[in-house]
């Protein structure tokens, strides 16, 4: 007698989102199965990665990865370029870091400038980033979605604090919506629900159920990305069908093993693949547990992830 | 678990004026509401219909034009069961037929869902009297299964239905029913389907007492495995949707109520 592989059986589909700029265009979500099943049924989209970029210097990255970006931090267009036309970045994440009000505190309409001249000098599809700060950010990113309407865009993050201003202007202005909640499925599904019952559409929605850096509660994200597709995929909840983001580079750059130099701790080898690996494999780590989206720093690690979704297709 | 709404009954009098006139808007407003509320069934109850074998064809037709749902055909008319399975639109779901049971009188249903590949629910009663238990119960769910695996009824096509009977009159057999929907699992693998008509529990009972003694007795009887209730959809969605929260079949959300 033959030995059958079992096949699981799935009754949902997660969304299929694409943004585009012109004519360039990524796509991701769309699958049928769990990462990579794709012997039990589609998974024909790989995962993007969008190379962070910010709008101020990054003063508070490690050294090595600011070294990459030496000649360009300090001009967010001639970064933007950069790793569009030298990294061949296909998708960019601009994070306005510079406008929370412990970063320099930048205007709105400020912002809303940086935005517009990267749009202007970009042919990759982009993400928009608030500072992570609930206030600020609903008055940034309404800014800043306006004048991106031209362009549709991811914005983000919408949060429970401040989702209803955030949502209206990306709804206003025809962009995507990243909503995020802090490592509660529960509340992940409360805040969908509540964006679809004030009319945004559930298919413009990408879920951040909040990334955390290997070594320091990966276990969290993980298991919450994984029961997010478990229940899109077996129970076909149409409020967790949306696809996922890994917010990588933040996380994984702001922790000691990215930072002590191997002459302090040498066992622990040297410290810029050291970075490099931690941030590759936080981000592989990731899509296994469903993230269809990584926004990451390091040229490198973003190769190395590359290829291991190259493999696993 | 599948909610079979119920509230098309010929017992219901505005029900019964509009069938007898053959007036689609009473019908077509109790359908689709119970739709709304989670129903993705409606029973028709035409009663047994005499001379008036083409009511079950016009109640298809008619509650079909609203709701996108499958029809649970409910009498012991054979003629009027065959004209309305005709004219049954399967693209949401195989029709019900409500019901067969062990009285002879009431096998050759059996054979219109062989012929029409539709599902059929197997009341575990047999001529001489109501079950007295579980066992007896499962016994003549035994019996009905065979019986339909002769005529060529696949088992997943039947329901069976252990008889709900009246908690003010036979208090005992509330418990003995729960027991007989996990019995009536063990039956077949996969495990046989089991349906309900669940507001007999409460029949008798003061009015405002029913809604009490149905939702808490659905929560018992989804616990045991129940897959379907003929309920009214609008009183039972709210202990529907707090028992798929329980047993984990839905993921939950403070809003779990408004999905």
């Amino acid at each position: 007698m033959s030995f059958t592989p079992p096949k699981e059986v799935y009754n949902g589909k997660v969304y299929t989102v694409t943004i585009s700029k012109g004519a360039k265009a990524v796509t991701f979500g769309g699958e049928n199965v769990l990462p990579f099943h794709s012997f039990e049924g589609e998974f024909v989209n790989k995962p993007v990665i969008a190379y962070e970029i910010q709008d101020i210097a990054p003063s508070e990255w490690p050294e090595q990865l600011r070294q990459v970006y030496a000649a360009v931090g300090d001009d967010t267009v001639k970064w933007a370029k950069y790793v569009q036309d030298e990294l061949k970045a296909e998708a960019i994440a601009l994070r306005l870091q510079g406008t929370h009000p412990d970063s320099g505190n930048r205007s709105a309409d400020d912002a809303a400038k940086t935005v517009k001249a990267v749009l202007d000098n970009i042919d990759v599809p982009l993400i928009i980033l608030g500072s992570n700060n609930v206030e600020k950010d609903a008055e940034v990113l309404v800014k800043v979605s306006e004048v991106a309407k031209d362009n549709p865009c991811i914005i983000g993050k919408a949060q429970e604090d401040n989702y209803k201003t955030i949502a209206a202007a990306a709804m206003a202005n025809k962009h995507k919506l990243i909503a995020m909640s802090e490592l509660d499925i529960n509340l992940s599904k409360q805040l969908n629900i509540m964006l679809t019952q004030m009319g945004f559409d559930k298919e413009k929605i990408i879920i951040d159920p909040m990334c955390s850096a290997l070594g320091y509660g990966i276990e969290y994200t993980y298991t919450v990305m994984e029961r997010i597709r478990l229940a899109a995929l077996m129970q076909n909840d149409t409020t967790m069908q949306q696809p996922i983001v890994g917010d990588v580079g933040m996380y994984v750059w702001k922790i000691k093993e990215v930072q002590a130099s191997e002459d302090i701790l040498p066992h622990w080898g040297a410290l810029t693949p050291r970075g490099i690996a931690w941030e590759a494999q936080t981000a592989c780590a990731l899509t296994m547990a469903g993230a269809g989206l990584l926004i990451m720093r390091h040229p490198e690690a973003v190769k190395a992830v590359n290829a291991f979704l190259d493999e696993m297709m | 678990m599948l909610i079979i709404g119920e509230k098309l009954s010929i017992i219901a009098k505005r029900v019964r004026e509009a069938m007898a006139k053959r007036d689609k808007g009473p019908i077509q407003e109790i359908a689709k509401k119970q739709y709304e509320h989670g129903a993705r069934m409606i029973d028709a109850n035409i009663g047994p219909a005499e001379g008036q074998e083409d009511l079950m064809e016009w109640m298809v037709t008619t509650i079909q034009e609203v709701v996108q749902a499958p029809v649970c055909l409910d009498t012991t008319n054979y003629d009027a069961l065959e004209m309305g399975l005709k004219v049954h639109n399967n693209e949401w779901g195989r029709a019900l037929i409500n019901s067969t049971s062990n009285d002879p009188e009431r096998w050759p249903i059996m054979d219109l869902a062989a012929k029409y590949g539709c599902d059929i629910i197997a009341l575990t009663v047999g001529k001489g009297g109501l079950p007295a238990d579980a066992e007896e119960r499962s016994a003549i769910a035994a019996e009905l299964m065979a019986r339909a695996g002769e005529v060529g009824i696949p088992m997943e096509n039947i329901y069976l239905d252990p008889l709900v009977l009246q908690v003010a009159t036979t208090q005992d057999q509330a418990l003995k029913v729960i027991q007989t929907i996990r019995m009536f699992q063990d039956l077949n693998d996969p495990p046989m389907k089991t349906v309900v008509g669940l507001s007999n529990i409460s029949n008798g009972c003061p009015k405002q007492m029913r809604p009490i003694l149905n939702a808490h007795y659905l929560s018992l009887l989804s616990y045991e495995g129940l897959s379907a209730a003929i309920a009214d959809a609008e009183e039972i969605v709210t202990t529907v949707k707090t028992i798929d929260i329980f047993l984990g079949k839905t993921l939950y959300a403070h809003s779990y109520l408004e999905m």
